[in-house]
């Protein structure tokens, strides 16, 4: 596969989404400036994490008037896979590709640590990978990362099924002690109504290797790539 | 504006004695200009010239084959790691301006030091960092108006300086992988902030802070220049005032981390293109010193333009522009004829640029503004010939009371269930998931051993180098770097070098090379940050000098030379001088993944061994002088401290790693504040697997107690060269035996297992469950935050 990771002057988790899908995973991927106009021959895009345009006047509200962008949302539309991490999440969230906000840490402190994971809809492009029932270790670190959207639009995402993960604990209940920023519904990541772009707060890149202390975070890479090779399969058939 | 007219007041006020301004005008041959004055009083500061402690830095080792870039040649040391790469490290201080404004003090020193790294053309990849405040829970109950205010304001420039650290850090994408934190009155209004950051880079691609090549331009990059931080380097080698907080307010900069990281990615760029000559920082004493250094370096002269200099605030003199410490600048000097180069890659990263000034064979720093000339100065006299002083010492009156102190003073323990709780959640010996979890500490992924360990461990790999020359960035981009892990670790108890600066001097570097041991690691080198008060007071001085003689020889001892580092003096309050607080940087090497080893229990049944004797008996205090235990028990600190043997230290490290590299040792634990039972709960309790979800898991230990040994002394006492490790049974006597061989004491104490730790001595035994020790340790820092 060729993976594009977007890069935006502040994006500080791009090389690790890179070292991931390149050397972790054995595919193609490249950074792309945020000045590019074209996303080339990507078969997915990340939007990665960091601090793009230093955050400065909110979350991610600058980024999405980058060039790159547009064609971002131009891939989005035709269906190709999207995901944010951290700051893509909120990028993503800005630039309406996913519906919510993403609003500072109700502890109104900057979090790292690891969380569980529940993958609550196993059937979407981003966790048909994940086995029924298994809880995901993966690391958090952000200080703008409650989840925020209105009641209509919660019961929507609901309906929908486009909740893809909720912070849980160590038996999988989702409780306000395991959800590390206060998050309505205890969500940690969705994703939009035609399924193929999603966006979460949790590191999946941070999570691939063993030396690093676990790899469930490739469960969520890998299901992307599973997706694009039954996509790529139905095409060739 | 015209400029003030020189007074012996105004030379006092750049605080220069009569003899250095004498010095100036013999230098000059005639009056200073105003400009000059100041140019002159910030680059003769303490900070910048080390004019107090200079002789007694040139007694630290500083030489090894793998000392690249030495100690004060550049911005900071290099060391060789092997097959080809090398890392640039360095500690310094910025605790003045965090006394004054934590966020932005705080946040300042940290970028401060990620600037000192790339500088020399090296990757930043991590940062720590080291802490002290005073308390932020009552010391005595019940607690007076005074005191309770106090503790108030501690706790608020704690989490101002937490939170600043925080900010710069995350924002730049640098892990903030370890660091420590004290909790003592001698910090109240003058707390320590000590941040150390690690770069890593290919020999070929050392940078040189160097005004190279007649002719040659000089470029500025980074934001304009303010006038925030005006002569920091001066106000950070002055005692802190009760009129400090107000009138320096000015003093203290203020960060931008985006900008850092831009600057960063375009300088690293640049470098990989071959067009620079030299390249500096502009931090303490900001153009001044980055101007007048790189010059002297390379043995030429500089000259630039002020106007030319992208100003923030309208109508700024000569005087500010020169001494500003506004942040995120560089001065570059490229090589003629490839100015283009450098403005395409600023113009790329949208940041500022100008050239404003070249490389003369002068010898001269000139400085014009708008063609005028406002300073001439010999470039190398004004960095390297500042006033070196040999102060007078005196040993102070308080020790003798010190070595008075004998353990008749006190009754041993009869019950130490309640203690050993106590010095748990003590904040000095708590949990600081409180502060790291603040701070990202896996950006990067490289984080192999996170902050909760003895040392922190950084796996290296491609992305941790800066980028190589583009034409042939994409196959370096893809070739394979050896796997190597770094170690890290900063330590220093200053109650141990306030009650004996020399032995204090020795266990900070020894403990430090000892947790580097505990995860496997070989030392490679130390970076120190000399925290001391004023350097004019007799008692003072002779606590650095004391002090600085045991690193030293700490240092040697281990093969660990000193690259590097910062001293920071003047640090009393109305109250008075600070405890003397070296602290020491250690990094090391960790050549395979299987080598890495962590502190806490593994699995139920294994054999837990203490290498090292289990009391000191050749100290009449029994590890108890200087200890937490004394300190927060009894309310004393007082009392010699452990000794520091250091070919016994040595000793131990070299078994602790043969044992790890033959793969018997499954957890490894060194024994420091708070002794055995301390670090036997450490070992119960540390792993976090997730938030809210710790792994607990109990022991079974039986101590004999030694003719006339005292109970609080073998649970709680502080004898050094000891370390808690586990094997699985059926090594426990093969381990037992080859420490022996190896010359170190080993005793199996133990077994991993259930869900208490479990304590026989003797007749006495006693119980704590895991979980309940747990939440004292992980949440007493949260609790006495929400106090």
């Amino acid at each position: 596969m060729n993976f594009a990771v977007l890069q935006f002057p502040g994006s500080n988790c791009d090389q690790d989404m890179v070292h991931v899908l390149r050397n972790v995973l054995g595919h193609s991927a490249r950074l792309l400036w945020h000045k590019e106009k074209s996303l080339g021959d990507a078969d997915a895009v990340f939007v990665p994490g960091g601090f793009s345009y230093g955050d400065y006047l909110r979350t991610g509200a600058i980024a999405r008037f980058s060039p790159v962008m547009q064609a971002v949302q131009a891939f989005a539309a035709q269906g190709g896979l999207v995901l944010g991490v951290c700051n893509g999440f909120q990028i993503l969230c800005e630039a309406g590709l996913l519906p919510g906000a993403l609003i500072r840490n109700r502890s109104l402190q900057f979090r790292c640590e690891h969380v569980f994971l529940q993958a609550v809809t196993p059937d979407s492009p981003f966790t048909n990978r994940v086995p029924d029932g298994k809880l995901l270790r993966i690391p958090v670190a952000h200080g703008e990362g409650c989840y925020f959207a209105d009641e209509e639009t919660l019961a929507r995402l609901r309906a929908n099924r486009q909740i893809l993960w909720r912070y849980v604990n160590a038996r999988g209940e989702a409780t306000d002690a395991a959800n590390p920023n206060g998050s309505l519904d205890h969500i940690a990541g969705v994703c939009n109504e035609a399924r193929n772009v999603a966006g979460l707060m949790p590191h999946p890149e941070r999570a691939s290797e063993s030396i690093l202390g676990g790899t469930d975070g490739r469960l969520i890479l890998e299901s992307m790539i599973h997706t694009l090779e039954q996509r790529a399969a139905a095409r060739a058939a | 504006m015209t400029d003030p007219a020189i007074t012996p007041e105004l030379v006092q006020k750049h605080n220069l004695t009569p003899e250095e301004f004498e010095k100036i005008k013999t230098i000059l041959g005639r009056e200073p200009s105003y400009t000059e004055l100041g140019i002159f009083s910030v680059m003769w500061s303490e900070h910048c010239s080390y004019k107090n402690s200079r002789p007694l830095l040139r007694t630290f080792p500083t030489k090894s084959p793998k000392v690249l870039v030495g100690a004060g040649e550049e911005n900071a040391g290099i060391i060789d790691i092997g097959d080809g790469l090398a890392i640039a490290f360095k500690i310094e201080s910025h605790n003045h301006p965090s006394a004054v404004e934590p966020f932005q003090g705080a946040a300042t020193g940290v970028g401060g030091i990620i600037r000192d790294i790339f500088t020399m053309g090296a990757r930043p990849v991590c940062s720590i960092n080291s802490l002290r405040f005073g308390p932020i829970t009552p010391e005595s109950l019940p607690q007076t108006e005074d005191d309770r205010a106090a503790m108030i304001n501690n706790r608020r420039l704690f989490s101002g300086v937490v939170a600043g650290i925080a900010h710069y850090g995350n924002c730049f994408g640098i892990p903030t992988i370890a660091g420590e934190v004290y909790f003592d009155k001698c910090y109240e209004g003058n707390p320590l902030v000590n941040a150390f950051c690690l770069g890593v880079l290919r020999h070929e691609q050392i940078a040189r802070g160097r005004a190279c090549g007649i002719g040659n331009p000089v470029f500025y990059v980074g934001p304009a220049t303010g006038r925030d931080g005006l002569a920091g380097a001066a106000f950070a080698s002055q005692d802190l005032t009760e009129e400090s907080a107000e009138q320096q307010r000015g003093a203290v900069q203020v960060g931008d981390p985006f900008m850092e990281k831009l600057v960063c990615e375009a300088c690293l760029e640049l470098l990989a293109t071959g067009a620079v000559a030299g390249i500096q920082d502009m931090g303490a004493a900001g153009l001044t010193c980055s101007t007048c250094e790189t010059a002297a370096r390379a043995g030429t002269g500089i000259e630039i333009e002020l106007a030319k200099v992208p100003q923030r605030a309208p109508n700024m003199t000569p005087y500010e522009i020169m001494l500003s410490e506004s942040q995120e600048r560089m001065l570059i000097i490229v090589q003629k004829g490839r100015e283009e180069e450098v403005k395409r890659i600023f113009d790329k990263w949208d940041l500022p640029w100008a050239e404003i000034g070249r490389v003369t064979d002068t010898g001269r720093m000139v400085v014009r503004n708008h063609g005028q000339l406002v300073a001439d100065i010999p470039a190398k006299k004004l960095a390297d010939e500042a006033p070196v002083y040999q102060r007078e010492a005196r040993e102070p009156d308080y020790l003798a009371a010190v070595r008075a102190f004998s353990l008749a003073a006190i009754p041993d323990t009869t019950d130490p269930v309640p203690q050993l709780k106590t010095l748990l959640e003590w904040p000095t010996l708590a949990s600081k998931n409180w502060v790291y979890r603040q701070y990202d500490h896996m950006v990067r992924n490289g984080s192999a051993v996170c902050p909760g360990s003895d040392a922190a461990v950084l796996r290296l790999k491609e992305d941790s180098l800066p980028i190589w020359n583009p034409a042939t960035a994409a196959a370096a981009a893809g070739a394979p770097v050896p796997e190597k892990f770094i170690a890290l670790t900063v330590d220093g108890n200053a109650a141990y070098v306030y009650l004996d600066p020399y032995e204090g001097g020795k266990i900070a570097v020894a403990e430090a090379a000892r947790n580097l041991a505990c995860t496997g690691a070989v030392p490679l080198g130390v970076t120190d940050n000399l925290n001391f008060g004023n350097p004019l007071k007799p008692e003072i001085f002779w606590q650095l000098r004391e002090a600085v003689r045991g690193l030293g020889e700490a240092c040697r001892a281990f093969n660990a030379p000193v690259t590097g580092g910062n001293v920071s003096l003047y640090n009393q309050s109305p109250n008075g001088p600070i405890d003397p607080t070296p602290t020491v940087a250690m990094v090391g090497l960790i050549e395979k993944a299987e080598h890495i080893t962590t502190q806490w229990f593994k699995d139920e049944g294994d054999a837990i061994i203490l290498l090292g004797d289990p009391v000191d008996a050749t100290d009449p205090l029994q590890g108890l002088g200087g200890s937490a235990y004394l300190q927060r028990i009894h309310g004393l600190k007082t009392g010699t401290p452990p000794r520091c043997d250091l070919d016994r230290e040595k000793d131990l490290h070299l078994a602790l790693r043969a044992l790890i590299h033959s793969g018997s040792v499954k957890s490894a634990h060194d024994c420091s504040e708070g002794g055995l039972a301390v670090a036997l709960a450490e070992c119960c309790i540390s792993q976090q697997i997730a938030r809210e979800t710790p792994r607990l898991i109990g022991a079974k230990i039986e101590l004999a107690p030694g003719a006339g040994q005292r109970l609080d002394a073998l649970l709680f006492g502080e004898a050094q060269a000891r370390v808690v490790i586990t094997t699985a049974a059926l090594d426990a006597v093969k381990v037992l035996e080859r420490a022996k061989l190896l010359g170190v004491p080993a005793t199996r104490i133990g077994t991993v297992g259930g869900e208490q730790l479990r304590l026989r001595v003797g007749t006495g035994e006693w119980s704590w469950t895991a979980a309940e020790l747990h939440d004292l340790w992980w949440n007493a820092i949260a609790r006495a935050m929400k106090g």
